[in-house]
C-alpha cells in the first residue's frame, strides 16, 4: 500500500515507542516525515535511522506543553514540506503513586503534557491544515480514559479527558475538512509499560487477562494509526478505537497486577 | 470499487446481506482487495448479481441463498464457502433489517422477526464459521452494530436499537471466548448511510438533510463502512478484538440522535 505519497506527517512524541513505530509506516508508505519530540538526541537518532532508508525527514526537539515550542515546530514543517497533511500526537508521561501520595507539580505536569499538549498541537496544526481544507488528526488517548487502575489516576484523567477533547474538536474542525480521532491502546511493549510486562512475576500474571494472549507491539498500534489517518476512515471523525487486544472486554485490574505495594503494605 | 490489492488475498469471506447496501459494498470491496468472497443474501437474486459484478471484474465470488435467521440455512452457508473456496477466513454480518415503533406500538411478532434476523442472525453466521476458523488456526468476523443501538438509544425505534446493542454485546462475548483460538470479532457501528433500507423509508430531500446534521455535513457511503470492514478483516487490525467502530461522521461524538435528527425516520410506522 502506499497510502501516504508525497504527504507530510508530524507525529510528536516520535522519538520512540508506538509514535516511532507510526513514523516508520508512513515513511513506508511514501509520507515525508516531521518528528517533534522532548529527547533531542533520541528523536535526531530516530530521524537519522529513518533519513538512511532515503526517507524525508525533519527532526526537531521542544516541549509539547511550550505554545511557543509546538508553534515553531509547526512552522518548521510547513517551510520544508509545504504543509501537514496528518498529525500524530502520541507524546504522554505517566508516574503511577496513589492519589493521597502525589505530588501537585507532577499533577500539573502530567495535565500539561498529555492533555494541554494535544490542545497546543491540534490547535497550531489544525489553523495550517483548515488553509487546505484538509487534514486527518490522531489522537493516542488510552483504555484508562474507561477503565481506573489503581494509582494512575493523574494519567487516566488526562486520557479521559483527551476522548472528550476529541470528540468536542471534531465539532469545529469538521467544517474545515478535518478529521480528528483518538486511538486507545490497551498494554503495549513500549518504555511506558516496561516495568510492568518485562517483571518477571506481574508481566506473566498480567498477560492472563488479555485474552489475546499478547501483549501489544508498537506496530500493532501504527497500523491503526495508518488506517485512521488514511481515506479509509473518511467517515470516521469524533471517535476513539480501542485496540487492546480484548483487555478491556471483561478485565479488572488489582494492585498486585501492577506489582506496586498496597497502601497498607 | 478502489481498495488495497493484495491485502486480503488467499483470505475466503462470507458476507451476509451482500446483495445490496452496506454488504454489497464490502463484498465488492473484499473481493478488491483479494478475497475469494461468499455473496449471501435473502434475496438470492442480489447476491448473485454482486457475485456476478466481482466475477466480471476478474475476482472470485459465489453466491448463495439464505435466511440468517434459519439455523440450518446458515450451517448450509459456511459449508457453500467450505465446498466452493475450501475454509473461511473473514465473516461479514451485514445482513438486518429496520423497524420503527415505541414498545407499544411494536408487536411481539415484529419484535422477535427483527430479533432473529438482526442478533441472532448475527449469533446464528458466526456459530456456524468459529469452528472452522479456529481449525485454521483464526479469522475475523465483523458485525454490524450502529451509531443507535451501540451507543445511543433513537426514539420510535425499540426493537432495533435493542437489536444492535445486543449485537455490540454479542460482538465483545465472541471475541472472549475466540480470542485464543486467534479470532478476532470486532463491530462496525455505522451512522446514517446512504442505502436502500435507508431509502425505504427516507425521501432524497429528506435523506440529503439528514446527511447535513452529521458534523461532518453529509451520510456515510456504503464504501466507507466496506473500507472500515476491510481493515478489521485485514492483518492490520491484528490487536483490535471487541472493539465496536463508530463509522458515524461525528454523529455519536455530538449527541447521538436527536429527535430533530430523527423525526423523519420516527414518522414512519
Amino acid at each position: 500500500m502506499n497510502r501516504f505519497e508525497g504527504k507530510t506527517v508530524l507525529v510528536v512524541g516520535g522519538a520512540q515507542g508506538m509514535g516511532l513505530a507510526s513514523a516508520k509506516r508512513f515513511a513506508a508508505e511514501g509520507a515525508n516525515l516531521a518528528l517533534f519530540d522532548i529527547e533531542p538526541d533520541t528523536v535526531e537518532a530516530s530521524a537519522a535511522g529513518l533519513r538512511a532508508g532515503g526517507h524525508q525527514v525533519e527532526s526537531m526537539s521542544g516541549d509539547v506543553c511550550v505554545a511557543a515550542d509546538v508553534e515553531s515546530a509547526v512552522a518548521a514543517t510547513v517551510a520544508r514540506f509545504g504543509g501537514i497533511d496528518v498529525l500524530v500526537h502520541a507524546a504522554a508521561i505517566v508516574e503511577l503513586k496513589p492519589i493521597l501520595e502525589f505530588e501537585e507539580k507532577s499533577w500539573r505536569r502530567i495535565v500539561d503534557v498529555n492533555l494541554t499538549g494535544v490542545f497546543l498541537t491540534t490547535r497550531a496544526v489544525g489553523r495550517v491544515m483548515a488553509q487546505r481544507r484538509n487534514g486527518a488528526i490522531v489522537v493516542f488517548a488510552s483504555t484508562n480514559a474507561f477503565f481506573a487502575e489503581e494509582s494512575n489516576a493523574p494519567y487516566s484523567a488526562t486520557k479521559g479527558g483527551l476522548v472528550m477533547f476529541v470528540r468536542n474538536a471534531a465539532m469545529d474542525l469538521a467544517r474545515h475538512g478535518i478529521r480528528i480521532n483518538a486511538i486507545d491502546p490497551g498494554i503495549i511493549d513500549t518504555r511506558l509499560s516496561a516495568a510492568l510486562i518485562h517483571d518477571p512475576v506481574a508481566g506473566p500474571d498480567y498477560l492472563k487477562r488479555i485474552p489475546a494472549g499478547r501483549y501489544g507491539t508498537p506496530d500493532d498500534i501504527a497500523k491503526v494509526v495508518l488506517f485512521l489517518a488514511s481515506d479509509d476512515a473518511a467517515y470516521m471523525t469524533g471517535e476513539d478505537v480501542i485496540v487492546d487486544g480484548g483487555l478491556t472486554l471483561g478485565a479488572t485490574l488489582g494492585i498486585d497486577d501492577l506489582g506496586l505495594e498496597g497502601p497498607g503494605d | 470499487m478502489t481498495g488495497h490489492p493484495g491485502r486480503l488475498s488467499g483470505k475466503v469471506a462470507v458476507v451476509t446481506g451482500g446483495g445490496s447496501g452496506i454488504g454489497r459494498a464490502v463484498a465488492l470491496r473484499f473481493a478488491a482487495d483479494g478475497a475469494a468472497v461468499l455473496v449471501a443474501d435473502i434475496a438470492g437474486e442480489s447476491a448473485a448479481q454482486v457475485a456476478r459484478e466481482i466475477t466480471d471484474s476478474g475476482g472470485r465470488a459465489v453466491a448463495t441463498a439464505v435466511d440468517v435467521s434459519d439455523p440450518g440455512q446458515v450451517e448450509a452457508m459456511a459449508a457453500t464457502a467450505l465446498a466452493e473456496f475450501g475454509s473461511v477466513d473473514i465473516l461479514m454480518t451485514a445482513a438486518g433489517v429496520l423497524s420503527f415503533g415505541s414498545a407499544t406500538e411494536t408487536d411481539p411478532q415484529a419484535w422477535n422477526r427483527v430479533i432473529a434476523i438482526n442478533l441472532t442472525g448475527t449469533f446464528l453466521a458466526a456459530r456456524a464459521v468459529i469452528g472452522i476458523m479456529a481449525k485454521r488456526g483464526g479469522g475475523s468476523i465483523i458485525t454490524v452494530s450502529s451509531s443507535t443501538g451501540a451507543h445511543d438509544a433513537s426514539p420510535g425505534n425499540v426493537a432495533y436499537v435493542t437489536s444492535k446493542g445486543g449485537v455490540a454485546m454479542l460482538t465483545k462475548a465472541l471475541a472472549i471466548d475466540h480470542a485464543a483460538e486467534g479470532i478476532r470479532v470486532n463491530a462496525l457501528a455505522p451512522g446514517p448511510t446512504a442505502t436502500p433500507m435507508l431509502g425505504s423509508v427516507m425521501t432524497e430531500d429528506e435523506m440529503r438533510r439528514f446527511g447535513e446534521a452529521m458534523p461532518i455535513g453529509r451520510l456515510a457511503r456504503p464504501d466507507e463502512l466496506a473500507a472500515a470492514a476491510a481493515f478489521l478483516a485485514s492483518d492490520d487490525a491484528s490487536y483490535v478484538t471487541g472493539a465496536v467502530i463508530a463509522v458515524d461522521g461525528g454523529q455519536t461524538a455530538k449527541v447521538g440522535m436527536t429527535l430533530a435528527d430523527l423525526g423523519t425516520i420516527a414518522r414512519q410506522k
